[in-house]
């Protein structure tokens, strides 16, 4: 019978109040852990949005491990290759042999010539100054009918400059090819979840005629290479900003950054931006806002004062929708988080004002390991990491915000709420499925 | 250039560094991987069925790229130290990855400050994240033999430690039990299995035993050392259905008399014409092949596709990682024995018995892992329906 060990601990240095936390790192770093929650995306899951792409990780064994079995988790292991590095490639320096020659064996083995490769390179590569653009351009001198992209895994330079899940998002659009623009196109980029069709970004484009592409929606390579048709970037992650400046650089696409929020004022002045991009007049949202405040009305007498924990892995603006839900009387009782996007600071100043006693929690503090996962009474959560660290049935079951978007998405998160309320579901099942909506088993 | 590297579509091995914390896993210990992060999600979500339930302190540094280029052990240090004075484990383990290979992290002096600071038992554990766990796995528990097991009066009575016991050889169904009651059974006690279902201090009380039962080549390096410390000799072989474990158990009452240490899962015939061919590690893989032969006459190669440690395992064995090499082994196969994630390379007209192995593809296929400690009759049944 496994029982769980190490010592009693207080969560000092874990949890902090709102009033006493500081902004964008609230908590000492020091060794991480990682929990259970699987939910988030990774550069696999990613990679994979590439229609008829494949992916070719050169890497340590230690780092291909996770790769792999993401890959064979989605069932995608026809896409997924790897060049293994092994001590005597570090020590040779034949890094640009290895894999020049392994993509040109595996490209030569695979039945169905790719029209697209994503090679990932890793840390070493950065550390050993392995000549990357050697190797690309003989690869693309070897296989002139495969278009080929820099990625990267290097989580070592995640605090220098773009973090990896920056770079992902940025290089998959990397492969887009300059054309002609349709003045009545627009895409929407960096999301790995599709925003959802409801949402105001597609009704408006709908009534000022304009086509929408995302590449959740692309089936073909093709299809996908339509994307540089379009006249502007929609950008709702605010990850993915660095690829709407690349492409606004690279394909003089307008990028418009219209960052997921649940500030009702914050949603409006994003539309109406939207609005005058695409030439039509401002709209009235006032029934809109009556919809969401129903919504949340309805919700709030549902749930009364259930406690509610929010993570930072439920969305991307995990601030603004605890100020939208306290400020209308949920009772939100801690936020998971181990740092902000700069986007954040506006709601993070206002929570410490308004609530400062409200719990911030770290979620790879190294006693988040130990500090126990259960709650005194129903508990509802909204995110993976909060419902496995409150140790709750109830839980909503999103990751990037689910797709959601504007006021229709905050309608739809309140439905999704109500039903995490009303009916409990399997977390440790659900948690620990990766790439939550990419299809892994 | 020979393109022994490259895999188009099979899995990769659990690296060594996800060995080490599998190994120590329910010890009480504190185990860190010096990694800049990728190593946490890969251990925790597919080398270790475990995280969810048990609580064991395993962590990464969370190196970054300054910390590397400037050479700031010091941050290292100072994060595991205020971890471990808060947390207080049994002892702290460091093993690194590939960027502290490159940098020449001198985990000998890391570890011998924090065991200074902290007064807590610190390993060095040198893997480097490009070997299989088999080698991470086993230099652990060289570690922890090293560190942990005292001179102790030996038992009057066959005893043993079972060494190299982790959940990516032995999943966590009941493999584990089912090998220790068949060892009971057969009139071996048990002093400590290293490292499944029991605790560091029985491990400690380790060479009490009169012979030591290496289940996989996990438990080669600590078998080894605690016959030239101890004098205590070692078999080779993982539990495998009844005839093959009464020939085990024979072999450790042979080996605790004679003092001779026997790789009893070795086959002594090539078997070069078998048309069966079995993919997996070593002591397992060798051990099932015995079995299938005592058991149902049926004639077996061995594929040991892991790090083998140096260890002979006879003339039907031949070890291989590598995709291509892997293909021209089997190419003439009828039927194939291994993991689900090996099919897509296999031959066309081979028949495939598939049988998981939590070290190749995790949590996948988790719940059709067997318990060949208690029988292989499925098997066996469907090699025979191939065949």
């Amino acid at each position: 019978m496994l029982t769980r060990v190490g010592a009693e601990v207080s969560d000092k240095g874990a949890r902090v109040d709102f009033k006493d936390a500081s902004f964008p790192a609230p908590f000492v770093s020091g060794l991480e852990y990682g929990c259970s929650a699987r939910g988030t995306w990774n550069i696999v899951h990613t990679g994979m949005l590439l229609p008829q792409g494949h992916e070719i990780f050169v890497c340590a064994a230690g780092c291909l491990r996770g790769v792999v079995l993401t890959a064979a988790e989605m069932n995608a292991t026809d896409r997924f290759s790897t060049v293994e590095i092994r001590e005597q490639n570090i020590l040779d320096g034949d890094m640009e042999e290895l894999i020049i020659e392994g993509v040109s064996d595996i490209l030569s083995k695979l039945t169905v010539m790719p029209k697209a490769v994503l090679v990932y390179t890793s840390c070493v590569h950065h550390f050993i100054g392995c000549d990357l653009p050697l190797v690309y351009r003989e690869l693309r001198k070897r296989f002139p009918q495969v278009d080929f992209t820099d990625c990267y895994m290097n989580p070592i330079m995640r605090k220098s400059g773009l973090t990896p899940d920056q770079l992902m998002r940025r290089q998959l659009y990397s492969l887009l090819k300059e054309r002609e623009q349709d003045k009545k196109q627009i895409s929407i980029i960096g999301n790995n979840i599709g925003i959802d069709k409801g949402s105001e970004i597609y009704s408006l484009s709908q009534k000022a005629g304009f086509k929408v592409i995302e590449i959740t929606d692309c089936k073909s390579y093709d299809e996908y290479q339509t994307m540089a048709g379009s006249c502007v970037n929609i950008v709702t992650n605010p990850v993915a900003i660095p690829s709407g400046k690349e492409l606004e650089k690279r394909l003089s696409q307008k990028l418009l950054s219209m960052p997921l929020s649940y500030g009702f004022d914050k949603i409006e002045k994003a539309l109406d931006e939207l609005c005058e991009y695409m030439g039509l007049p401002k709209q009235d949202f006032s029934e809109k806002r009556k919809a969401c405040e129903k919504a949340l009305s309805d919700t709030l007498s549902l749930v009364g004062n259930t406690p509610i924990t929010i993570d930072y892995t439920a969305t991307t603006a995990p601030l603004s929708l605890t100020r939208m839900l306290l400020d209308r009387g949920f009772n939100v009782t801690s936020v998971y988080a181990d740092s902000f996007n700069a986007l954040e600071k506006e709601d993070f100043d206002y929570l410490k004002k308004s609530y400062p006693t409200l719990s911030l929690y770290a979620t790879v503090h190294a006693k988040l390991r130990v500090l126990p996962r259960v709650s005194e009474g129903k508990t509802l959560a909204i995110g993976q990491k909060a419902a496995y660290f409150t140790g709750t049935e109830h839980f909503v079951n999103i990751v990037e915000g689910g797709g959601m978007y504007g006021f229709d998405g905050i309608v739809k998160l309140c439905a999704l709420i109500r039903e995490a309320y009303m009916s409990p579901k399997d977390t440790k099942s659900l948690i620990q499925i990766k790439g939550l909506g990419c299809g892994c088993v | 250039m020979c393109m022994m590297q490259t895999a188009r579509v099979i899995s990769t091995y659990t690296a060594d560094v996800s060995g080490v914390p599998s190994a120590l896993f329910e010890l009480g210990g504190m185990v860190i991987m010096h990694d800049a992060s990728g190593c946490n999600s890969t251990y925790n979500t597919h080398d270790e069925p475990r995280w969810y339930d048990f609580d064991s302190m395993v962590y990464i540094s969370g190196l970054s790229e300054m910390e590397a280029i400037m050479g700031d052990d010091e941050k290292l240090i100072g994060d595991i130290v205020s971890a471990a004075n808060e947390l207080r484990p049994q002892f702290i383990a460091l093993c690194g990855t590939p960027i502290p290979m490159m940098i020449g992290t001198d985990f000998d002096a890391v570890c011998s400050v924090i065991e200074k600071r902290t007064g807590i038992p610190t390993l060095p554990v040198k893997t480097n994240g490009m070997n299989t766990y088999v080698k991470g796995a086993s230099m652990a528990f060289l570690e922890l033999a090293k560190r942990f097991v005292t001179k102790k009066d030996k038992a009057q009575k066959l005893s043993c430690n079972i060494l190299g016991v982790t959940p990516l050889d032995f999943s966590v169904n009941t493999s584990v039990q089912s090998m220790k009651n068949a060892l009971t059974e057969r009139g071996v006690e048990i002093v400590s299995c290293w490292a499944m279902g029991d605790s560091l201090e029985n491990i400690k009380n380790s060479s009490a035993a009169t012979v030591n039962l290496v289940v996989s080549l996990c438990g080669i390096e600590a078998a080894e050392y605690m016959k030239n410390k101890f004098g205590i000799p070692y078999v080779v072989a993982r539990p495998t259905a009844a005839a093959f474990t009464d020939k085990i158990a024979a072999d450790m009452r042979l080996s605790a008399q004679d003092g001779v240490n026997r790789i009893t899962c070795a086959g002594e015939s090539s078997n070069e014409n078998a048309r069966v061919i079995i993919i997996g590690e070593g002591v397992s893989s060798n051990s099932l092949a015995a079995a299938l032969k005592l058991e149902a006459d049926i004639d077996c190669r061995v594929i040991c596709a892991t790090d083998d440690m140096g260890v002979s395992l006879g003339k039907r064995s031949v070890t291989a990682r590598d995709e291509d090499e892997l293909m021209e082994l089997i190419n003439d196969a009828s039927v194939i024995v291994a993991d689900p994630l090996y099919k897509p390379v296999c031959p066309k007209g081979a028949g495939f018995v598939p049988l998981p192995h939590e070290a190749f593809s995790g949590r996948i296929f988790r719940k059709d892992i067997p318990d060949t400690a208690k029988d292989i009759e499925s098997v066996i049944a469907q090699i025979e329906r191939i065949l």
